[in-house]
């Protein structure tokens, strides 16, 4: 076993701090407050290939290993998790593509994304089907050479500036699961409507829209996998996405920690800093302790990714654990900062609203438990 | 052109630099490291000059099997390939510069661009004994007329310039009361200030491709250089600690502070 980065992925490391330090952190609270797209922010990381790091570099991408791509999204999310996210989801919007589609299809599905800054969009989320995916009720009808495509979407990352959306229909409602079939739509086709940016919480920064199909037609030539394959697809997508949104929870909670570290040490109360309260000292102490303890249960999921053994227990483990742990942290940040803490001129309750939603997306801690309860009563 | 680049390995600033309680060095434990700032910068302006001129970077630094990753920072902002003096053990500017004068007799550069000093030691005399030594002339503190916000800087135009006939270049260099421009035969030796350039980042795709680029392993022994120290160090301390300040209620306090107390008005 090994527990030190190797002199690459130091190299990717500091890449990755420098962009978030020096061009991320500057500009968060400005497209936090705005809730616009960072698209200045987006095209920086595109140049420095942070963007579409999962594409193989076959295709011309730089074909991270997962443990790379980890290390890279905890320094991502540090400077904003807003950021990251739109980073990553051109990220989980390939990989149906590179793990289930044919050479062809990923030459020409993919190729492109390597030449020119371009966004695509994973859609799988409905209004009446999000961790219950097997209640789909978009669906795919064969016509000829085409597949027409009806229905809605929401809850959609990056989709309002897309331009290649991985769509999940099913082909056969009453089949449940087993009729779900994965698409690539590409541009913004006649029938397909975006609507206007959601107004979250948190992750501000992030473009979230609900998109609605009416006969949306796609060759079949853009079906990835046979029809039926789309559920199995989805969830490898998911087990190969989920350690780096239990990652961006580490990168939350560090940035947590370090501010909560640098005002405890200037911040006094009864005399002295409240760093020298002991009270203070265990938060802290917890918010280091189980910071680490979720960045290490997240590279262990990613590394059996790399050995190309089945991840889905121990990814499951990582973003539950992560997602709640980043929750408690931020939290904790904010209560470390008092009353400052609650005021936006500072930058932890940003932290706070941005944690929320890893316990929510890419599956939310509930069915995480209910993925780790099934795996360990197999 | 061929342009020589160094690539010092320095504790990265942002690290808590603390000496050891036997003030026989500094805690090397838990310390981050990374290329010298201005070295860097250095690595950047070989660059834009190639990329103007044609030609080829090399990178070289001296130390233990840890500057590769330096070396390596530098092949993937684009160098072209390293060159690497392996030697463990004390170094005097001397020494340093003695190798660095093998390396770039041997190599033949048209230019050798190091940084103004590196943030370790603070000497700022590397470039100039290497002049010296090589009987090249030199150009220090390198600058630029426009800021680092100015559009040459976002096209990465190389602000060390070449004359027309190719034969000597025009540098800007940072002065105590100003800017100085000089012309200065090829080959030479430049050293860059901070206002030279604004490094660019080692992309991921520079990262994965400097991986096969070749670094070339030389040693003191093999330059025919004797490195043995001329300087010794005796002692490391740590800086007196200040007193804690105080804060004075009004401008009257502070100027009756400063005159009755200080001393200093």
């Amino acid at each position: 076993m090994e527990f030190e980065l190797s002199e690459d992925q130091r190299a990717l490391q500091q890449t990755a701090r420098k962009y978030a330090r020096e061009v991320v952190r500057p500009k968060a609270a400005h497209y936090d407050e705005t809730a616009t797209f960072p698209r200045d922010l987006l095209a920086t990381a595109f140049e420095l290939g942070l963007l579409n790091m999962a594409i193989p570099s076959e295709y011309g991408g730089v074909g991270l290993s997962h443990l790379d791509q980890t290390i890279v999204a905890e320094e991502l999310s540090w400077g904003c998790a807003g950021v990251a996210t739109s980073i990553i989801a051109n990220d989980l919007a390939n990989l149906p593509i590179i793990l289930a589609a044919t050479d062809e299809q990923k030459k020409r599905l993919l190729g492109h994304f390597a030449e020119k800054l371009k966004f695509s969009s994973f859609c799988l989320t409905e209004p009446e089907a999000g961790s219950d995916v097997a209640n789909m009720q978009t669906t795919a009808r064969r016509e000829g050479d085409e597949y027409v495509i009806n229905g809605a979407k929401c809850f959609i990352t990056n989709g309002g500036h897309a331009e290649q959306y991985t769509v999940f229909a099913t082909v056969d409602k009453a089949k449940k699961h087993k009729g779900i079939t994965c698409f690539v739509v590409e541009g913004r086709p006649k029938g397909l409507s975006v609507s206007k940016h959601e107004n979250k919480m948190g992750q501000r920064a992030s473009d979230t829209v609900s998109l609605t199909f009416e006969d949306v037609r796609v060759p079949v030539q853009n079906r990835i996998g046979e029809e039926g394959q789309g559920f199995a697809i989805a969830m490898a997508t998911l087990d190969n996405s989920r350690p780096l949104t239990a990652m961006f929870s580490v990168g939350i909670a560090r940035a947590a920690l370090e501010h909560s570290m640098e005002y405890a040490s200037q911040r006094k109360t009864f005399g002295k800093p409240i760093i020298e309260h002991q009270a203070i000292q265990f938060m802290i102490a917890d918010m280091a302790m189980n910071t680490h303890a979720a960045r290490m249960l997240t590279y262990e999921s990613a590394w059996l990714l790399d050995q190309g053994k089945r991840n889905t227990l121990q990814s499951s483990y990582a973003k539950s654990f992560a997602a709640d742990m980043a929750m408690k942290v931020a939290t904790d940040a904010v209560q470390v900062y008092g009353g400052y803490g609650y005021i936006k001129e500072y930058p932890v309750e940003k932290l706070m609203r941005d944690a929320k939603l890893i316990q929510v997306y890419e599956g939310t801690s509930q069915v995480q438990r209910l993925v780790i309860a099934r795996e360990l009563f197999k | 052109m061929k342009i020589l680049v160094t690539a010092k390995r320095v504790e990265d600033p942002e690290s808590k630099i603390k000496v050891k309680p036997d003030g026989s060095g500094i805690v090397q434990e838990g310390l981050k490291y990374k290329i010298n700032p201005f070295d860097e910068i250095g690595v950047e302006e070989g660059l834009r000059l190639v990329a103007k001129h044609q030609g080829e970077v090399v990178v070289v630094s001296i130390g233990g099997k840890e500057v590769q990753e330096q070396l390596r920072h530098a092949l993937a902002m684009g160098a072209h390939r390293a060159v690497w003096v392996n030697h463990t053990g004390p170094l005097d500017q001397l020494g340093i510069a003695g190798l660095l004068q093998k390396v770039t007799e041997k190599e033949k550069p048209d230019l050798v661009i190091l940084g103004k000093q590196s943030i370790d030691d603070d000497q700022n005399q590397v470039g100039q004994y290497l002049a010296e030594f090589l009987g090249w002339g030199q150009a220090t503190f390198a600058s630029k007329v426009e800021s680092l916000e100015s559009a040459e800087e976002k096209n990465k135009e190389p602000a060390v310039k070449l004359t027309a006939d190719k034969k000597a270049v025009q540098v800007v260099r940072e002065v105590d009361n100003g800017l100085a421009t000089l012309e200065c035969q090829l080959p030479a030796v430049v050293t860059t200030d901070l206002r030279l350039n604004q490094p660019r980042y080692a992309s991921l795709p520079g990262i994965m491709k400097a991986k096969s680029k070749p670094i070339e392993e030389l040693t003191p022994a093999g330059l025919g250089v004797d490195v043995a120290p001329k300087i010794q160090v005796l002692k490391l301390a740590s800086p007196p600690a200040r007193k804690a300040g105080i804060k004075v209620p009004d401008v009257a306090t502070l100027v009756d502070k400063l005159r009755n107390e200080a001393k200093v008005v």
